[in-house]
């Protein structure tokens, strides 16, 4: 068993120390997922907290046969916040949404210049290309099906998958 | 199974992205406990994933202050217990019951006393009839009485005759003003279809007079008839005639006769 299985199975168990390292793993990029999509850090600090405290309270129904835990907690995320951007309230604050790309906010992410991981982003950034940033914008932080995201953007299915699989070797290749 | 061509087939990242169906997951998850190549590459998929994607956090919100919101929870959580009723709505709703009841009561009872009321009010109105009524008879009677003691009265007593000797009658007779005042107190009720008819005579030769049938006799009160009488009656006699009466008295049916004392 690896490690993070074991820690998701405390965390299952309600052990709070579990709870904390995942927390400390995950909260960053489920905030930036949130954030992406309601380009508002104060709702998006909300949001990220009331998700960890959802999967806190719902943790019995996870499990790893159905999919990775990062995934798992990714999709609340998602739903969570796109709900948000549904409500009337949100749409009258937020008329103009700006539709800046993920890349457009790491660009000019002040948060990021201590971060060692900080260069090997920018750079992956700076140097990808328009099908990369649109792909990668609309199946990791969008929530996109394969199929939606080819039609999104007038694309086969199977291109989708394997332009999907370069880019993500691109980053890959930056940050790890 | 080509392990290379399914990595490669760009699956594992949409694994990761989490659009894969539920089949597909099953089928992953288990080639990933198979085949570490296959788990090593989701890892860093995922890895790289999570990097991506905390690169675009504006700032991060340690544990710590995550926590107190997750105690937060808890005890909202602990508040959400079935709300303990509180008194003063239970001291609400049991006043305005009882403020109902009373304003029923209240209402129910002056019903009544208006109902009291107006049955006081008839048994007064008809108290003040009888009263008028009275009055009426005392002052009928008080007239019948000063009638009867005015000096020019004759006063002649009918006795009763043959089978009817037990009756008797009397006649007030006011000769100024040609008024006889009949007292029938002794005679019983006319029988059905039968009147009381009353009789002047004068003896020599007998001749009867009729004076009228007593139509009113048995619903009369004090029995007391008042009768014009014109004529120089010596006697007075009372027969029991059929309804309408008689041209002439039927002497089997002559109650009670009396003679006038004396000719003024």
């Amino acid at each position: 068993m690896t490690e993070l299985e074991t820690l998701v199975q405390q965390f299952q168990s309600k052990n709070q120390v579990a709870f904390k390292k995942l927390y400390d793993m995950y909260s960053d990029s489920i905030h930036g997922v949130v954030y992406n999509i309601v380009k508002d850090a104060d709702i998006a600090d909300e949001i990220m907290q009331d998700v960890f405290i959802k999967a806190w309270h719902k943790a019995d129904t996870y499990s790893s046969k159905k999919g990775r835990f990062f995934t798992w907690i990714l999709n609340i995320a998602r739903n969570a916040a796109i709900d948000v951007t549904r409500s009337k309230a949100f749409k009258q604050s937020k008329k103009n949404l700006n539709s800046d790309y993920f890349v457009d906010i790491i660009r000019s992410n002040d948060n990021l210049d201590n971060s060692t991981d900080a260069i090997g982003i920018k750079k992956f950034v700076t140097n990808l290309g328009k099908k990369c940033k649109e792909v990668i914008e609309l199946l990791y932080f969008k929530g996109f099906t394969q199929k939606e995201a080819s039609e999104e953007l007038d694309m086969p299915i199977g291109t989708i998958k394997t332009r999907n699989r370069n880019c993500i070797q691109q980053l890959r290749d930056m940050v790890l | 199974m080509d392990i290379n061509a399914y990595i490669e087939s760009g699956i594992l990242e949409l694994y990761v992205a989490g659009k894969l169906s539920e089949k597909e997951n099953q089928d992953v998850y288990e080639l990933m406990q198979q085949h570490p190549e296959i788990l090593q590459e989701v890892l860093e998929i995922e890895a790289a994933i999570v990097k991506l994607t905390a690169a675009v956090s504006p700032h991060s919100i340690d544990f710590e202050s995550f926590k107190d919101k997750l105690k937060d929870t808890n005890t909202k959580v602990v508040d959400l217990k079935p709300r303990k009723p509180s008194w003063i709505s239970y001291t609400g709703w049991a006043a305005s019951v009882l403020l109902a009841g009373g304003l029923l009561w209240t209402l129910n009872n002056k019903n009544k006393v208006e109902e009291e009321l107006q049955t006081v009010s008839t048994e007064k109105q008809y108290l003040e009839i009888q009263i008028e009524e009275a009055r009426g008879d005392l002052a009928a009677t008080k007239n019948l009485l000063d009638a009867i003691r005015d000096k020019d009265i004759i006063a002649v007593p009918l006795g009763g005759q043959g089978d009817y000797a037990s009756t008797y009658a009397k006649v007030y007779w006011n000769k100024a003003d040609n008024t006889i005042y009949l007292d029938g107190e002794g005679l019983p009720n006319a029988p059905e279809g039968k009147v009381w008819q009353v009789w002047s005579l004068t003896l020599n030769p007998l001749t009867p007079t009729s004076l009228g049938t007593i139509d009113d006799f048995n619903t009369d009160d004090n029995k007391i008839f008042a009768i014009a009488n014109a004529n120089e009656s010596q006697a007075f006699g009372i027969t029991l005639e059929p309804e309408g009466g008689s041209e002439s008295p039927t002497m089997e049916q002559l109650y009670t006769l009396g003679v006038v004392a004396s000719t003024p």
